[in-house]
């Protein structure tokens, strides 16, 4: 067996462990930082399988972004929670889950394990595409050229799932501010961890979005950093999240899907069909709806962590 | 040299794999939240060795992206736990 | 040229993966969660800095380069605040935090 071997059957034996650690947790904040710890290892497995586009996106939203809203959704919970409340699936429903999950694990894993070595794939083709597109990232191309319309409507559920949220608020706070109001002299440590990693995560985040048109990167990983430095600063108590009612906070939540829109339907007009793009300027149109989507992810991902308004709107 | 990589690589996530085992099951939080500290070092070096090793592309801008994320992920488990109380009550403190 | 590099690279990368192999003995052996964030912190910061230098000659560019170092500055100065806060949680809640 040669090393590399090795290491890749270490690694999912790790990443099993964790998983499993993760089931047993007791707690919920525990079973969080097992879902963390496991997305992080997640993504250096996604690296072994050459896909580093899906290893910045699982460290970034799969692991960074839903474990902070975990966190939060366990807290809330904590605060909530009353004397006999503790009522937790056991015996019988709980078995039955574990099976239906393990039927589920073991027929994608002969799936992946039985599919022959040169099986379908449309992947030579768009290969052979890409430089029509001038990018060089064949991940991007195939998430804002080839399913342009697919990525879009990705982007209004998003939108969405952020009204979904506010939602939940009761009706006096509607038009609120979620989240807690910022410290006119917030603690020290945490400020100056924030004041130093925002800007510097800022500019990573910006970069990783910009490189994403020729290397792995790309505007929803960039815009999940970006939105980790927002989310950063709230929780240092240096700024507070804007008010739900904020005619600024609305407008950045759907450009992305507005502006993707409107490309796609310039396309219809400008270049034949909806969402085609015009030979020789498709990257610039390209950068354009990415730079959109990631205002938009950076605002929405902050939003959906601070959950729904919690203090009045004022008059 | 590509094995040796690999075989470091290895060695330092063996080494994760024993710092889970103890700061997951540890008494307390505390130990817990290291843990997201403990994932973010070692896997941004077992990532930079193999990608060294296996030739990955931009990989750099992965680890990039994973300091920032544990770092981020570990304030959030501080201020879960330990919810950031304003400077005045530190004053019994003395420091 | 290229036995120097690799010599320089075996020599770093193996010191830096010592400290990683010390911090994690750190981790299971001191007494209690101060201590073991004072293990893990230092020395999984040196043992990647140790790596890092190890993998500086065998970048593929200057800005890739530069990327490594950026990535360890950033991992110090992350790690150091956190255990600062970590310490902080733990002394707020007691030594069973």
């Amino acid at each position: 067996m040669s090393v590399l071997q090795a290491l890749d059957i270490g690694l999912a034996l790790l990443v099993f462990a964790v998983a499993a650690w993760t089931i047993f947790a007791p707690g919920a904040f525990s079973a969080t930082v097992g879902y963390v710890v496991y997305g992080l290892l997640l993504s250096l497995v996604w690296i072994r399988l050459f896909a580093v586009d899906v290893a910045l996106t699982e460290a970034a939203i799969g692991s960074g972004v839903t474990g902070v809203l975990l966190i939060g959704a366990a807290a809330r919970l904590r605060e909530a929670k009353t004397a006999g409340d503790e009522k937790s699936l056991s015996g019988l429903p709980r078995l039955l889950i574990a099976g239906l999950c393990t039927l589920v694990a073991l027929a994608l894993a002969a799936v992946a394990l039985l599919f022959p070595d040169q099986g379908p794939s449309l992947a030579p083709q768009s290969m052979r595409r890409l430089p029509e597109t001038g990018l060089g990232n064949p991940v991007t191309a195939v998430l804002i050229a080839y399913r342009a319309f697919d990525t879009m409507l990705e982007k209004v559920v998003l939108v969405l799932a952020v009204v979904g949220v506010w939602s939940l608020a009761a009706d006096r706070y509607w038009g609120g501010a979620p989240g807690e109001a910022r410290l006119a002299r917030p603690e020290p440590t945490l400020a100056f961890l924030a004041q130093v990693l925002a800007p510097l995560g800022v500019l990573v985040g910006i970069h990783i979005f910009w490189v994403g048109a020729d290397e792995p990167g790309g505007a929803f990983q960039g815009g999940a950093i970006l939105a980790a430095m927002w989310m950063i600063a709230m929780m240092a108590r240096l700024t507070e999240a804007p008010r739900t009612s904020a005619f600024w906070l609305r407008l950045a939540l759907v450009a992305g899907p507005l502006v993707f829109l409107i490309a796609g339907v310039a396309g219809a007009i400008f270049a034949g069909s909806f969402f085609a793009y015009p030979p020789g300027f498709a990257k610039p149109v390209i950068l354009f709806i990415e730079t959109f989507m990631v205002l938009s992810i950076a605002v929405a991902l902050p939003m959906l962590v601070a959950g729904p308004p919690r203090r009045e709107p004022p008059r | 040299m590509t094995d040796f990589l690999l075989a470091m690589a290895g060695l330092i996530l063996f080494t994760v794999a024993v710092g889970l085992a103890r700061l997951l099951g540890g008494p307390g939080d505390a130990d817990r939240m290291m843990a997201a500290q403990l994932i973010g070092t070692g896997g941004i070096a077992s990532l930079l060795l193999i990608a060294a090793a296996t030739g990955a592309r931009g990989v750099e801008d992965v680890a990039l992206g994973l300091a920032l994320l544990a770092a981020f992920a570990s304030v959030a488990f501080v201020n879960s736990a330990a919810p950031a109380e304003a400077p005045d009550s530190d004053a019994a403190d003395g420091r | 040229m290229s036995l120097v590099i690799d010599l320089f690279g075996v020599a770093a990368i193996g010191a830096g993966v010592f400290f990683f192999v010390a911090g994690a003995a750190g981790l299971l052996r001191f007494p209690d969660a101060l201590s073991r964030l004072h293990a893990l912190t230092k020395a999984d910061n040196l043992g990647l800095g140790l790596i890092v230098l190890g993998l500086l000659p065998r970048s593929t560019s200057p800005l890739a380069a530069l990327k490594l170092i950026a990535i360890w500055a950033l991992v110090l100065l992350a790690g150091a605040t956190t255990a600062q806060l970590v310490g902080r949680a733990v002394r707020r809640k007691g030594s069973a935090a």
